[in-house]
């Protein structure tokens, strides 16, 4: 039986203006990025990437996601865990509440923990009466990493889990396993994919993250430049194939993250199938 | 159509783990997001109502909400419809290269905003390879009106197609065999029979798209020329206010966007919850 959409004309159209818009605007500007980094040349792309700035910048980059991925882990489980394992007055509050992040322009989200950690700031006053700083330096970059994170190993978990439903950890309770035992044998194997999904989007976005970064790092170079900091800063002093060649670094993890998550989804309808 | 967990109040106690993972999400959603917020409103508390209303109906920053809102409007239709249309031919229809370019889509969220700001706005400059096409034609993309509204549905592609992709995957082969078999044309039976069902998901994921353009800012500031009146975005201002410690004129102009954001998101959760209770409720 024919089907909406099935006359020939009309797939033949449809199908070559998806594959011509997507061409003009996501494969051209992935293509761009790394055409402009060798543009000069290996040896230039080279000298740029091993750069004493740029190497401190990977160096700061990955250190804060390393930081950040635990964090929204073990969040991301425990929100997971108590929104469908548990009923309780408050539940659609919590998970409205984890969109949050997503909503927040990220320079309003650096800006809210500037006002409160900064010098002027009623925690931040606080701390440095006792020599402690967190905005412009490291911590600050952290902590506004992990805000703009947070969500996205719970937005993984919550859907899976609630189709999941709670008979097989129920049935490992009943049978006496304990709580945490229950958790490693039961519920882990099946939602690992997910979560390994999930941290992959956090470390994407945490290795990438701009406008909230860029508002509490002070960006100085070589102590709080993160590698997007550091790409503007080239850009701006038009070093347009130093800037370019700290994208192709952002852009390859980017592509990886996306093959990553294409082989976990082929995977997963691999075991539908059975 | 799958089967939604069958979720019972009230037997669900035998798990353990209650206090412990209540106990973790109430600590870190008050700790990194609602102390956070009231920072905010401390500085705030600093200005008069009048000193508030003239910040923000300052000309300036109102002409920064024009741009930022119409460049987001109109980012959000194109995505709606470029959406639709990506939605429709990966789950219609099967051609080499689907794959790749399913995994494509995704790309926007994957690649740091200000890789996407720089590269956007080289491609989009005179001497870029889009910019030396355009400008003898006589249009200009970077640094007018138009980079910001393709930096911003360039930043929210994903939205409106995975959104609309899972519903459209959902639906029963027989709504259009039955539509067809009784004469309908292509036009008619996509309009009848399938934008009904699809709609909720369009308008959530066009919803999200424009809630994200509204407060992105580094893919936009590179290709926006960023000129005063004209093509500077509110989250700029901001970031300008900042970097002249304006903290309060800085924490005015948040308020405005955290709270149209924060209501926009309640908006769609709302909208997202009847239309998820309409398709499955009748069923369970």
């Amino acid at each position: 039986m024919r089907r909406i959409g099935d006359a020939p004309h009309v797939r033949r159209l449809l199908i070559s203006a998806a594959l011509l818009l997507s061409a003009l605007f996501l494969l051209l500007p992935l293509i761009a990025i790394f055409a402009q980094a060798f543009s000069q040349g290996v040896a230039v792309f080279w000298s740029n990437v091993s750069n004493h700035f740029t190497l401190h910048a990977i160096g700061l980059t990955l250190m804060i996601a390393l930081l950040t991925i635990p964090v929204c882990l073990v969040f991301g489980v425990a929100l997971a865990w108590l929104v469908t394992r548990f009923s309780f007055p408050g539940r659609r509050v919590l998970q409205t509440l984890i969109d949050i992040p997503f909503a927040v322009s990220p320079v309003v989200a650096g800006l809210i923990y500037l006002l409160l950690y900064g010098r002027n700031g009623w925690i931040g006053s606080w701390l440095d009466t006792h020599d402690i700083q967190l905005m412009f330096a490291w911590p600050g970059i952290l902590m506004v990493t992990i805000f703009v994170t947070c969500p996205f190993v719970a937005r993984e978990l919550i859907p899976l889990m609630q189709a999941q439903g709670s008979r097989e950890e129920e049935a490992a309770v009943t049978l006496g396993a304990s709580g945490w035992t229950t958790f490693w044998r039961v519920t882990l194997p099946n939602i690992r994919w997910a979560l390994l999904y999930g941290i992959i989007l956090t470390n994407a976005r945490a290795v990438g993250e701009f406008g909230a970064v860029s508002v509490v790092s002070g960006a100085i170079r070589g102590q709080t430049n993160t590698l997007p900091l550091h790409l503007e800063q080239l850009y701006q002093d038009y070093n347009a194939v130093g800037a370019f060649a700290s994208a192709a670094l952002l852009a390859l993890i980017a592509l990886l993250s996306l093959a990553a998550k294409a082989g976990l989804e082929w995977r997963a309808s691999r075991r539908e199938a059975f | 159509m799958r089967q939604l967990a069958i979720w019972r109040p009230g037997s669900t106690r035998v798990l353990p783990g209650f206090g412990l993972s209540m106990g973790i999400s109430v600590l870190f959603i008050s700790l990194v997001l609602l102390l956070p917020i009231t920072g905010l409103f401390g500085q705030l508390a600093g200005l008069s109502l009048a000193q508030y209303w003239a910040i923000i109906s300052e000309g300036r920053v109102v002409a920064s909400y024009m741009v930022t809102i119409g460049a987001a409007a109109v980012a959000a239709v194109v995505n709606a419809v470029f959406g639709l249309l990506m939605a429709w031919v990966l789950v219609r229809y099967e051609f080499p290269g689907k794959r790749l370019l399913d995994a494509l889509m995704d790309l926007p969220f994957a690649l740091p905003t200000a890789v996407a700001g720089i590269t956007l706005a080289t491609l989009y400059a005179g001497s870029g390879w889009m910019g030396g096409l355009l400008e003898p034609l006589g249009f200009q993309v970077a640094y007018t009106w138009v980079g910001i509204a393709l930096a911003m549905a360039f930043t929210s592609i994903p939205f409106v197609v995975r959104t609309v992709q899972p519903v459209l995957e959902d639906l029963p082969a027989e709504v259009d065999e039955a539509a067809m078999s009784l004469g309908a044309t292509d036009g008619v039976a996509f309009r009848r029979v399938i934008m009904p069902h699809l709609w909720p998901a369009l308008v959530t994921g066009t919803g999200l798209a424009f809630v994200r353009s509204l407060g992105e800012f580094g893919a936009i500031i590179f290709i926006a020329g960023n000129m005063p009146y004209e093509t500077e975005i509110t989250a700029l201002m901001i970031f300008v206010k900042l970097q002249e410690y304006d903290y309060a004129g800085a924490s005015a102009v948040a308020s405005v966007v955290l709270f149209v954001s924060l209501t926009l998101l309640l908006l769609i959760n709302i909208w997202q919850g009847r239309f998820v209770r309409r398709l499955h409720g009748g069923k369970g």
